[in-house]
């Protein structure tokens, strides 16, 4: 049980962190065609709404909740302090948790009998899809049946994982904590290691650089006027556009 | 003034005959792959109809294009705020089905079949699933009026017609139509440049071609929506979207695109337009009055001694400005003021200019009694028992126009914003070389009438010849006039050859092999 538990939560971590760095950029350098999550609004369009955007809302506040967790334990546990400032974090990081379980489920469900749908989907997609099912159905039932979340992870498991972070990893608190918690944990780290090779590698292309850039982009393949001066060394007037 | 040069194009519509060679071209080289079946990069619409996919003009159902608010323009169903929220359900992107389902048929079934007491049949298949399925549309569904009353007559240009013009184009005795062929409009101001989150659209500085960058493209297709043309299409195979690319590698080696090249009624002109990339936002942002005016002023005269010098500071190579001085569509847009732009309130300055059709125009169906109608029919004439008369005559020079088959509203809301005077105005200027050279050629129109038309018209005998020339007797040369690419510096737009210089050979195309170890 116990190499077990250091290959899930000493060794497993570092291979799936690097696997995800390396393989990602790999991806995106070799390929970054691959590099994106292949849309299937255009086949079919109504039902991909009430999968999509819960999954996608859910996913994001459960996200950013673990990372507060983790990023700020103090102020977590200092917010958590006042029961009813608990409860209704709790409460409503499950029902983003719940938004989570319901956009999945449609998603899996249209993905499988719409026969459009199923043209453009993978075995790797069906594998991923069940992996996040799996993550999510356990993260609720953590979240329902040892309270509190967001308590205890501030205090057992942002040291844990600062510690793996710090490369000496203290795992007293995760090889003591009840089986389904740890599942929950190695399946992060499951799909932290999965993510290169599935369509989830899209979250790293999310096109946030929209927000800042001008709307037209106009590309010169030769800096034009460096191009035609016969001062200018040639080679400086690299073509831009590959 | 930032003097940049763009490859535009002029359709005249006159002389399209509807025979899809361009897009069948088109779909040969570019689109016959798994995932582009359904898209046509070019399509010919017989208007009035819905089109390519349904409805596309209706931005009310696409949300496409720019629109106006204060003295700024938004896109209207993309942009930083929309694109960003409805990025994982884009609620205005249309669907396979709004275009079509692609299919063929099983024709093995046809010789592979066992023999029994029936013919075998080919059935269609989709091909998108390869289930047996029934076609319910087609890319040309609405082709030379079929389905009229669900196709032509649900026309969004038509909404802004009253219901008895719409009724007396629908007549049987006055119906008319013409064929309008689309491509991507290259753009001066792209909607889907704009729209891209990834940044993966660009519009090349060089000559103006807008090009999807597939390794950039992360399939948030908000640039399908934010086309007004529809011109970008979602590969759904690929997960990118694709589009026109003006056949980029055929116009960098000297040659026309496809659909031009293989234009049967030679309706295609290509060359340079020199214009005032500075003004690009002003005039995109102007009143919907003043939008083709702006569009046609920020475009400039490639013989002005100052144009030229801006132009070549601007690094604009001496042979693209000779090219924009030989230009075809410089002409029929400036010079003699023919063309328009389709659709100019989506506000995206395209760079295809259309020859409005002057046949629906030319000639007028009346209601006559029909005494009169025997008297303008010759005596051999077969004689028909109903008041109608089909008026060629050009007794009023320009009267058919005003009572023409086809609403000049129609026209006038596909490509001036709904503004009759600039279509009238080019549509007199057609007229009018018809009519000279009727008189020069048939002779029953005498000079003074011809000249009259001529002026009436802002023509000159010469100008008459020369739009004759280029509408009638064009040479290869004469439509296409394409600036060379400078094959030295062509060969960099897809590589820098700077980096193969001193290898061996052709040099190596990975950069490991830099030093044999
Ligand atoms: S026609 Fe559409 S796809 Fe082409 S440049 Fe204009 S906005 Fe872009
Ligand atoms: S090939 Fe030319 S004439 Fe034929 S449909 Fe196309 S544009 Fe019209």
């Amino acid at each position: 049980m116990n190499t077990l538990n250091t290959f899930l939560f000493v060794v497993f971590p570092y291979v799936a962190g690097i696997v995800f760095v390396v393989g990602v950029t790999y991806r995106y350098r070799r390929t970054a065609f691959t590099v994106s999550s292949l849309s299937s609004q255009f086949l079919e369009g109504d039902k991909l709404f009430w999968g999509s955007v819960p999954f996608h809302i859910g996913l994001l506040a459960v996200f950013f909740g673990h990372l507060l967790a983790f990023l700020l334990p103090q102020a977590t546990l200092a917010w958590n302090s006042v029961p009813v400032r608990l409860i209704i974090l709790e409460v409503s990081a499950f029902v983003f948790g719940l938004s989570l379980l319901f956009g999945l489920l449609s998603l899996l469900w249209r993905r499988l009998t719409n026969p459009r749908v199923r043209v453009v989907t993978s075995r790797m997609d069906i594998a991923i899809e069940l992996l996040l099912l799996a993550q999510v159905v356990l993260g609720c039932w953590v979240a329902l049946g040892f309270r509190w979340g967001s308590s205890w992870f501030a205090a057992d498991l942002t040291p844990y994982l600062w510690s793996l972070l710090a490369l000496s990893p203290e795992t007293d608190a995760v090889f003591a904590l009840p089986l389904v918690i740890r599942l929950h944990i190695a399946g992060a780290f499951l799909i932290l290691f999965m993510v290169p090779f599935t369509r989830l590698a899209h979250f790293v292309v999310a096109p946030l650089h929209y927000l800042f850039r001008p709307y037209q982009v106009v590309i010169w393949n030769w800096d034009r006027k460096a191009v035609r001066n016969p001062k200018e060394p040639w080679s400086k007037a690299r073509p831009k556009n590959n | 003034m930032d003097v940049r040069s763009q490859i535009s194009m002029v359709f005249h519509l006159d002389k399209c005959i509807g025979c899809h060679t361009c897009s069948v071209a088109c779909k040969n080289i570019w689109t016959d792959r798994k995932g582009a079946e359904y898209m046509w990069w070019n399509n010919v619409e017989t208007k009035p109809g819905t089109g390519y996919p349904g409805k596309w003009e209706d931005q009310e159902i696409y949300k496409g294009g720019w629109k106006k608010d204060g003295d700024k323009i938004y896109l209207k169903g993309a942009g930083r705020p929309k694109s960003l929220t409805n990025i994982f359900h884009n609620p205005h992107l249309p669907k396979i089905d709004d275009y079509y389902e692609p299919f063929t048929y099983k024709y093995l079934d046809l010789i592979e079949s066992p023999a029994g007491d029936d013919q075998p049949t080919a059935r269609p298949i989709s091909m998108i699933t390869g289930e047996p399925m029934d076609i319910k549309m087609g890319p040309n569904w609405d082709d030379d009026l079929s389905g009229s009353p669900d196709y032509a007559r649900n026309d969004p240009n038509l909404t802004k017609l009253s219901p008895a013009e719409q009724e007396a184009m629908f007549q049987l005795e006055r119906m008319a139509f013409f064929y309008l062929p689309r491509i991507c409009n290259h753009c001066l101001n792209p909607a889907c440049v704009a729209a891209c989150p990834s940044q993966a659209i660009y519009k090349r500085g060089e000559d103006g071609v807008v090009l999807i960058n597939q390794n950039v493209c992360r399939a948030w297709r908000m640039c399908v929506t934010a086309c007004p043309y529809k011109k970008t299409y979602y590969n759904w195979n690929t997960g990118k979207s694709e589009k026109c690319i003006l056949c980029y590698p055929r116009i960098e080696s000297g040659h026309a695109p496809a659909c031009m090249h293989s234009c049967v009624g030679r309706i295609r002109y290509l060359g340079v337009l020199l214009y005032d990339a500075d003004q690009i936002e002003s005039v995109a942002s102007s009143d919907e009055e003043s939008l083709v005016d702006q569009q046609m002023n920020m475009i400039l005269d490639p013989f002005d001694p100052e144009v030229i010098a801006a132009a070549k500071a601007n690094g604009v190579a001496d042979s693209t400005i000779d090219a924009a001085q030989y230009s075809p569509t410089y002409k029929f847009v400036k010079t003699w003021g023919l063309a328009l732009p389709l659709h100019p309130e989506f506000r995206t300055l395209p760079m295809l200019f259309y020859v409005p059709p002057l046949l629906p125009v030319m000639a007028s169906v009346r209601d006559v009694s029909n005494e009169a109608q025997q008297e303008k029919l010759n005596p051999i004439a077969k004689q028909w028992p109903d008041n109608w008369l089909y008026d060629t005559s050009t007794e009023e020079i320009f009267g058919t126009i005003d009572q023409a088959r086809f609403p000049l509203e129609y026209m006038a809301n596909l490509f001036s914003a709904g503004d009759t005077s600039k279509v009238k105005e080019r549509i007199m200027k057609l007229m009018a070389v018809r009519i000279y050279r009727r008189h020069k050629t048939v002779g029953d129109i005498s000079e003074e009438k011809s000249n009259e038309a001529l002026s009436t018209a802002g023509l000159t005998p010469e100008l008459a010849d020369a739009i004759y020339y280029l509408t009638s007797l064009p040479k290869f040369d004469d439509r296409f006039v394409i600036p060379a690419a400078h094959r030295e510096q062509a060969i960099e737009m897809m590589e820098f050859t700077g980096d193969v210089k001193g290898n061996t050979g052709f040099g190596f195309k990975d950069k490991s092999a830099e030093r044999g170890s």
